[in-house]
């Protein structure tokens, strides 16, 4: 049995952040699972930030996470309003139809 | 007690979003007092800055600074975006967007860049950051009927988003490899270069690379001017750059000094990267705004040569560069502004043609801002780039001091381009000569100021003389 270390959680944040940068570069189809990618870019540095906090016993870490929690709800309602209207004027939310500004 | 009248501009500019909110609310057909309120309360911002003492005070457990450099690009950007919001109402007016929100939305944004420019903190940085770029989303996506705008908020939304995310992560790292989150603490635990840290300064390089809009990190750029209403990417030219640029100066030479051997290689491509894309990318542009954003990323990079090269001067050369680019886009935008035929707006640069036939005043200023946005003698662009010159060939880097003047070259093509549009092509029908006084004066006043400043050079110069990060 090993331990659970630093390293392992950071491992696992850099997984996670990469699928994020993954998802809104790869995906071809839905602008909802890019809104889910960001959201996920955000988690990984919020389990970067709460394991960091626990190994350097600093709470600012921690507060630091409350934060970002909070500031992502804001961002994700943005995003979700900005979709809403796109989506009335366009009938679609496809990401590939999503290029008639170009040049 | 004592610190909450340092931050006495912030407080009043809180209180007066929420207040206006509430006016908003209660009163009907609010537009036009919100508007007028909000541009006196820029005003009033501006005598509550220059109010506060000129010594470097750090407050909230050194977490919020005050200094030299903070007063200077707040003043900046009130005075800039109060010029923003004078010279854009006819256009505002003209395209049903003159909603109550548009001016708050705008002074969130503010509010938000003002946090930037005097956070000591990531944490404070990282909420000025988002409340800016919350706002900026809802601004680029303002025309709810333009499917135009609604593209160009997503895109940029996606984008940003995705940047703040890097610029998070990279955060994240620095905190964990220097134990806090105070740029000053951070500066004195970050002595030599471990492999962390050097990956979190390299995501804060990219996430704040996006905001500027350099190379490789611009694509959004000439998307979201070209979609979004002109009165807001008049806005998006302007403004959030001061914020950001201001912001770029903190991060590296306050937390990451000691590692400038680190970062400058990185600041260095960037820029030159830029200098070339802004130079060749906007040769076959037709429209005017799309041009305008190439040349952004082109000014970018030159104001980041400055910052490049790790002397103070190399700084104050950048920041008197980043005045004179707000003074030329002003003027710029102002001209953009007067294209209208019969209450409908054009945007194609051949739109332009045989101006000077119809209206030799405003084509006599747009030849004098596009020649001064091309570096020619003895306007203010000219000696933008002179001191950013100076600089970099005083630090010896000799190649970046060639490059920049081979793609000043390069880009003083397309401007004179326009020149010729403007005067040498057939005249087409005249533009409207009915001008908001708003307008007016902010093209005469950037035009004239851009025009004499050879004369008294040393009025920009001694003001940023008193900025000294490093």
């Amino acid at each position: 049995m090993t331990e659970i270390s630093l390293g392992h959680y950071l491992t696992l944040a850099a997984i996670i952040f990469s699928l994020g940068i993954l998802g809104i570069f790869l995906n071809r189809k839905n602008v909802i699972i890019i809104l889910m990618s960001i959201e996920l870019i955000l988690l990984a540095v919020n389990i970067n930030l709460v394991s960091f906090s626990i190994y350097l016993q600093d709470l600012v870490g921690q507060v630091f996470t409350m934060f970002i929690l909070t500031v992502a709800a804001a961002e994700a309602s943005v995003g979700l309003a900005i979709i809403v209207i796109y989506y009335k004027n366009k009938g679609s939310i496809n990401v590939e139809q999503i290029s008639s500004l170009k040049g | 007690m004592q610190t909450i009248i340092y931050i006495l501009p912030e407080l009043f500019l809180s209180l007066a979003i929420m207040s206006l909110l509430m006016v908003g609310v209660f009163v009907k057909k609010g537009s036009k007092i919100v508007n007028l309120f909000s541009i006196l309360s820029l005003i009033l911002l501006i005598a509550l800055i220059l109010n506060q003492s000129d010594t470097t005070i750090k407050i909230f457990n050194g977490s919020y600074i005050i200094d030299n450099l903070s007063i200077f690009m707040k003043v900046l950007t009130l005075i800039f975006c109060f010029f923003v919001l004078l010279a854009s109402r006819d256009y505002v007016k003209n395209t049903n967007i003159d909603k109550m929100e548009y001016p708050i939305i705008i002074l969130t944004s503010t509010l938000g860049m003002f946090l930037m420019i005097s956070s000591y903190d990531l944490i404070i940085f990282y909420l000025g950051l988002e409340l800016q770029s919350l706002s900026l989303y809802i601004l680029a996506a303002f025309n709810r009927e333009d499917a135009k705008s609604n593209e160009a908020g997503l895109k940029y939304f996606v984008l940003s988003a995705l940047a703040s995310g890097l610029l998070l992560y990279g955060s994240s790292l620095i905190y964990g490899f220097t134990g806090s989150t105070n740029f000053e603490v951070i500066a004195a635990n970050l002595k030599e270069a471990q492999v962390g840290a050097v990956f979190g300064i390299v995501f804060i390089i990219v996430g704040l690379a996006f905001k500027v809009s350099l190379v490789p990190f611009h694509m959004w750029t000439p998307d979201v001017y070209e979609g979004a209403p002109t009165s807001v990417t008049s806005f998006f030219a302007l403004i959030p750059k001061i914020a950001a640029i201001t912001v770029f100066i903190r991060f590296m030479y306050v937390p990451f000094v000691n590692l400038i051997d680190q970062w400058q290689i990185i600041i260095l491509f960037l820029s030159i990267a830029s200098m070339i894309l802004g130079a060749v990318a906007a040769i076959g542009q037709t429209n005017i705004k799309r041009l305008m954003a190439y040349s952004t990323i082109g000014h970018m990079g030159y104001a980041l040569a400055g910052l490049a090269v790790g002397t103070n001067q190399g700084i104050q050369s950048t920041i008197i560069y980043l005045t004179i680019y707000l003074a030329m886009n002003l003027g710029a935008f102002s001209c953009i502004f007067m294209m209208k035929r019969e209450n409908v707006f054009y945007e194609n640069i051949n739109d332009l043609s045989g101006l000077s036939k119809n209206h030799p005043m405003l084509a006599f200023s747009f030849l004098i801002i596009l020649f001064s946005l091309a570096g020619i003698p003895p306007l203010a662009g000219f000696f933008a780039k002179f001191y950013i010159f100076m600089s970099v060939i005083e630090a010896e880097m000799y190649a970046l001091a060639i490059i920049g003047l081979i793609t000043t070259v390069i880009s003083a093509f397309y401007y004179l381009r326009i020149i010729k549009i403007i005067y040498f092509d057939k005249s087409k029908k005249p533009f409207d000569t009915s001008y908001d006084w708003g307008l007016k004066s902010s093209l005469i006043l950037s035009s004239i100021l851009v025009l004499i400043y050879f004369i008294y050079p040393s009025i920009l110069t001694n003001a940023v003389s008193a900025i000294i990060i490093y």
